[in-house]
């Protein structure tokens, strides 16, 4: 495949507006995929697959702002409901029907909570766009890459239990040739990462493990070439696990939108 | 009327009594519960609730406990019409009261009387699952010793319950060998063993058997509202009005929705402001029907904080213990308030060290993995995050790391501390075809 070195511009929602265009779906990116070193990779890696597939996609890039998931889930109802406001008054003035996200948290806000104030958009995770476009042709892994590699899937709570989304991440990755080696809890018995419920923003209570130790332990014991999953929390979480561990050189964690973002040569 | 149909008569009236009486007292801590609406999607529920309760499908995730466990509900809901007819029985002073059904009879007969036995099984392993191989979840600091006595009394009981149907049964089909009403195949491979007593020996061991059996049926009824085993009759409606969204939607408090309304558009002066009331929930007063019904249905099996990762990880939570705290706490107050109003406090709350702490409520991870476990539909992190709204919002008490989150994302519309200005700046460098 040819190399280019195309620089890409990515398309915000008050361009588009000012041109008098709409997007086909809107690119919400969260906090995490905004701010965070690691997750920016991940936002970066689907952003690519989104123009290698020829998606009219949009970012509200500065004009957007936290959901208020973490607030919600720590009992904030007071600052969910001010973010909530905010964000569906911007996303109802650009007329926003369809939404990807690559964050659970953001995707199970946005689909479940935002309803209730006003803000109604069909929403996917990005797992489920990855999937459709598999399916339809618009973007094609060659296997290869991949083969005879050993990935594991971890199941985000909010993305598996909170909202029953199993199968898709599963469908992208076995489309990548490998070999999909299921932990023992999964899917509807994953094991929490250690990141929701906003613990991600406080000291744990006194206990005698870390959470995310003993899942990225259940997760080693597979002996996986990569550990997958679908959420920039977890992905923090697994990825302090592993250097715990000191597993690095080994095992990467990547998310399932930088694994097919990777067999595509992006 | 014999003396022995007038004896019984007075032991229905009393026994009935007193579960009305306990009836008409739980409705009444019932109702100093807040409203829900969980009357929708009936056909739903209906579904939902023959799949859960009465095909116990969430039991089955532990196969060899949810099969046995199905053995003595199934066996309980056909035994169940048998008791009745044993009812009819003793009041009118007839004998098999329902026999007139003809072939449905003898299936009901017949299944009960398998059943029996495999109740007597199932409960004989349960008992030594209780003694001799402990499982994990059965050990627990919530788990105080009256709650095992509470199971080992009950099970007992069901043993002797069975043991006396069988007993019952099987001098019935002797007495009356060649024309007896229903079906008895296990009954019916017990009599040689009766082969010996004379015909009025066997009146009175049937007699006996039936008197056991139909006591401890009336004390079973009666003693089920004051244990954990009220589930074989909460979990029903319990399933029933389960939340039929996805689990990780948390209800919008509409009392805060006009609050933030009033905020964002001051002008916008409402008429139908709601009465202000306390966020959350920090006392029994605050919680729904629905989760005072949780604490009513809970069974105390530990499936959820099995499961519990903050549990695992050696935290104090553990999501069984708040139901079982809430209902204590139920227990302790709810006399106080309906003797002298809603003003009345013992100084404690459900929030405190004497119930559910701090501590445990900050301990959850809002996974879910307790209320997909659940066998009976109990859903834990409303209530954990119902707690928490009252913590930050009516007592500000946030730990410190949530207390810096929130004013990020006040200032910073982020729970990091990062600039507004900054967030696109991702965008900044992407090269397509090259990693
Ligand atoms: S939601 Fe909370 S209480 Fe339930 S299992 Fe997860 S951490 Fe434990
Ligand atoms: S809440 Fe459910 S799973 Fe937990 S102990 Fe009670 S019945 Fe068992």
């Amino acid at each position: 495949m040819e190399i280019n070195r195309d620089k890409i511009t990515v398309p915000t929602m008050a361009e588009m507006a000012a041109k008098g265009e709409m997007p086909d779906i809107l690119f919400w990116v969260g906090c995490a995929g905004s701010f965070d070193e690691r997750a920016q990779k991940i936002t970066r890696a689907f952003v690519k697959i989104l123009y290698r597939a020829g998606i009219k996609y949009a970012v509200l890039g500065t004009e957007e702002s936290c959901t208020g998931d973490p607030a919600k889930r720590a009992g904030n109802e007071f600052l969910f409901q001010m973010q909530a406001f905010m964000n569906i008054q911007t996303l109802n003035n650009y007329g926003i029907k369809k939404i990807v996200t690559a964050c659970p948290h953001c995707f199970n806000t946005l689909k479940n909570e935002y309803p209730d104030l006003g803000g109604k958009y069909e929403v996917m995770h990005h797992t489920q766009l990855l999937q459709q476009l598999l399916d339809e042709g618009k973007i094609k892994v060659e296997g290869g890459k991949f083969s005879g590699k050993k990935i594991t899937f971890h199941d985000p709570c909010y993305l598996g239990r909170g909202n029953g989304v199993y199968e898709a991440p599963r469908s992208v990755i076995e489309k990548l040739d490998s070999e999909l080696s299921e932990m023992k809890r999964s899917r509807q018995r994953g094991f929490c990462c250690g990141a929701g419920g906003a613990q991600m923003f406080k000291d744990a209570e006194p206990g005698n493990k870390e959470v995310n130790v003993e899942r990225t332990e259940e997760a080693l014991a597979l002996k996986p070439d990569v550990i997958a999953t679908g959420c920039p929390f977890c992905m923090t979480m697994m990825t302090d696990g592993v250097k715990h561990f000191d597993k690095e050189a080994e095992v990467k964690v990547q998310d399932v939108a930088e694994l097919i973002a990777n067999a595509l040569d992006l | 009327m014999s003396l022995q149909q007038s004896a019984f008569i007075i032991l229905t009236l009393i026994s009935f009594g007193f579960f009305g009486f306990t009836i008409f007292r739980l409705a009444k801590i019932f109702r100093l519960t807040k409203k829900e609406f969980r009357f929708d999607k009936i056909g739903e529920r209906t579904v939902t609730t023959l799949l859960v309760a009465f095909g116990q499908s969430k039991m089955m995730k532990r196969p060899l406990a949810g099969i046995l466990h199905a053995f003595v509900w199934w066996g309980f809901l056909v035994i169940t019409i048998g008791s009745v007819e044993m009812m009819m029985d003793g009041i009118t002073g007839n004998k098999k009261s329902l026999s007139f059904l003809g072939p449905f009879y003898s299936f009901v007969t017949a299944s009960s009387d398998i059943f029996a036995l495999l109740i007597i099984i199932s409960c004989i392993i349960f008992l030594c699952r209780r003694y001799f191989t402990k499982p994990k979840r059965f050990i627990a600091p919530e788990m105080k010793p009256s709650s095992r006595t509470d199971a080992t009394f009950i099970l007992s009981l069901i043993l002797i319950l069975m043991v006396t149907l069988i007993g019952m049964n099987t001098a019935y089909v002797t007495s009356d060998s060649n024309d007896y009403s229903g079906s008895f195949p296990v009954s019916f491979y017990f009599t040689p063993a009766l082969s010996s007593l004379g015909p009025e020996q066997i009146t009175t061991l049937e007699k006996t058997n039936w008197w056991i059996h139909i006591t401890i049926i009336y004390f079973f009824l009666n003693f089920l509202p004051y244990s954990k085993h009220f589930h074989v009759i909460a979990s029903v409606p319990n399933v029933f009005f389960t939340r039929l969204e996805p689990y990780a939607k948390l209800n919008t408090m509409e009392s805060v929705t006009h609050e933030v309304k009033l905020m964002l558009n001051p002008s916008e002066q409402s008429a139908d402001t709601p009465p202000p009331q306390r966020f959350g929930v920090k006392d029994i007063e605050d919680v729904t029907w629905k989760t005072m019904l949780d604490a009513y249905t809970c069974t105390e099996c530990g499936r959820c904080t099995a499961v519990c990762p903050a549990n695992i990880t050696g935290k104090l939570l553990s999501p069984r213990k708040l139901f079982i705290d809430l209902r204590r706490r139920a227990k302790d107050k709810a006399p106080g308030i309906i003797k002298s109003g809603s003003n009345f406090s013992d100084g404690k709350s459900l929030i405190g060290s004497d119930y559910i702490t701090e501590e445990e409520l900050w301990a959850c991870t809002t996974c879910m993995a307790c209320i997909e476990e659940c066998p009976v539909d109990i859903d834990h992190v409303p209530f954990i995050v119902d707690m928490r709204r009252n913590l930050v919002m009516e007592e500000s008490k946030v730990p410190s790391g949530l207390a810096v989150m929130f004013s990020n994302i006040e200032n910073n519309g982020a729970p990091w501390a990062f600039s507004r200005e900054d967030r696109f700046n991702w965008a900044s460098e992407i090269y397509y075809g090259n990693k």
